[in-house]
């Protein structure tokens, strides 16, 4: 059988966790009590009547989280099939990686001197 | 032909999984609230059965036929999906852990003690577990609640932060054991307790169970849902079984993650000494796994919760440079005993 059939599985798995998920959540539907009111639906402020809107403006620090773990993940995603076969490429593969490697740390140091790493 | 076999098998395979981790998930938090008591000095759950032992069981029962309440201003499809998108990555990732060594075979049907061995294992647990970090961030956006959205916020910032920890710690095995199949890493163990990966990678080994505790957002690393400032985080407005699902994604994260620890750097279902093989390889890898859960139950009962620039500033100033220089260290050293 070729290996792609391993995939297969897989396949399953994901529509059975679908299926266990959504299927619990209606049976429970129909099982449940329903008794609402005004109050009951209005968003959790401590007791205290919401004020303005939910969705209020947030830190760009998330964005710049967000932008730093997608390039930092990139390159460890990188580092899987090299590590794989880090046996089979030699000192090729080792310099290159250590290459690779200090542009990595070159971009780290840059982003930790710009403070896009501090919280205050 | 083969292939009605095979997929048959694989779906009982993967019934009999899906049960025992829910199985597991739910005494998990009965064991978690008894060893929290026995720290604590009090009793933990009594009640419900013979010394609570069907507490998590009416718990399961309380949850199911409670109001499931969507606020209003709420985006009620992302608000509905949100717990599924959590629940389904958590799950799944079960797909590719052997859990023993040895295959059944009844008839036609041959049952392997793993659902499927696909050879990029690793690779895929961390695909999935990253797109648990949506439904987290969804259900926070689309609850209508300050304390949700800012709960949610937080969360995908941890979570996606210690991935890159976490991804870093594991190449220093899988540079050892040359495969991303769970499989073939356990196999390049095989030996007794001196050729596991933790003696020769004690620091990732480290590195790995701190993230593996922050991404899945346990004490000390709780600040998703701190109580004391955001109620309780991006499930503040979460109730009935959607708040149920979000409980079992987090315990059964606990599990994968330990799972994955026990296969990467303790040896998988191996034995710690040849002479010891006469126990059946599942329970090594149960006994393993439930280590490592005692040491998530027993970390909470001990240490406080950090502050949220602390949390961050550490995962980015010192687990990823500590990581990265490993992977230095290790190549190089791998390189120079090869050659």
């Amino acid at each position: 059988m070729p290996a792609s059939i391993g995939y297969i599985p897989i396949f399953i798995f994901i529509a059975a966790a679908v299926l266990f998920g959504a299927g619990t959540l209606l049976l429970s539907y129909f099982v449940q009590s329903r008794v609402f009111n005004k109050a009951k639906l209005a968003p959790y402020e401590c007791g205290s009547e919401p004020i303005s809107d939910a969705r209020i403006p947030y830190p760009a620090r998330y964005y710049i989280i967000a932008v730093l773990f997608v390039i930092f993940d990139i390159e460890i995603v990188f580092l899987y099939p090299w590590a794989v076969a880090f046996s089979k490429i030699g000192i090729f593969g080792l310099v290159s990686m250590l290459l690779f490697i200090a542009l990595f740390v070159l971009g780290f140091i840059y982003a930790w001197q710009k403070g896009g790493l501090e919280w205050d | 032909m083969d292939l009605m076999f095979y997929i048959v098998s694989a779906v009982i395979t993967i019934a009999v999984v899906m049960g025992v981790v829910l199985l597991h998930v739910a005494y998990i938090t009965y064991f978690e609230r008894k060893i929290l008591g026995d720290m604590q000095d009090r009793m933990g759950p009594m009640e419900v059965g013979y010394h609570g032992l069907l507490q998590p069981i009416a718990d399961g029962l309380k949850l199911f036929f409670k109001e499931d309440i969507i606020p209003s201003g709420a985006n009620k499809i992302i608000f509905t999906a949100a717990p599924i998108l959590v629940l389904v990555p958590a799950l799944i990732g079960f797909a590719v852990i052997p859990f023993g060594r040895d295959s059944l075979t009844i008839g036609p049907f041959t049952f392997n003690p793993i659902i499927t061995d696909i050879n990029i294992g690793i690779l895929y647990i961390l695909a999935f577990a990253s797109l648990g970090a949506y439904g987290v961030l969804l259900g926070g956006w689309a609850s209508n609640s300050k304390y949700a959205l800012l709960g949610g916020l937080r969360s995908a910032a941890q979570v996606i932060s210690y991935e890159l920890p976490l991804g870093l710690a594991l190449v220093g095995p899988i540079l050892l054991s040359e495969s991303l199949s769970m499989v073939k890493m356990t196999e390049a163990q095989s030996g007794g307790a001196l050729k596991w990966f933790i003696l020769v990678q004690p620091i990732p080994f480290f590195i790995y169970v701190i993230s593996a505790i922050a991404e899945t957002n346990r004490l000390p690393f709780d600040l998703p849902e701190a109580e004391s400032e955001l109620v309780a985080g991006f499930f503040t407005e979460y109730s009935g079984m959607r708040f149920a699902f979000f409980f079992l994604a987090e315990y059964a994260n606990m599990i994968l993650t330990s799972c994955i620890a026990t296969v990467v750097f303790l040896g998988g279902w191996h034995a710690p000494h040849p002479a010891l093989e006469f126990i059946p390889p599942i329970l090594w890898f149960l006994a393993k796994v439930y280590c490592f859960l005692f040491f998530y139950i027993w970390i909470r009962a001990t240490l406080p919760r950090l502050r949220f620039d602390q949390l961050m500033g550490f995962c980015w100033k010192i687990l990823l440079p500590v990581g990265l220089a490993n992977i230095l260290i290790t190549s190089i050293v791998v390189y120079w005993l090869r050659s």
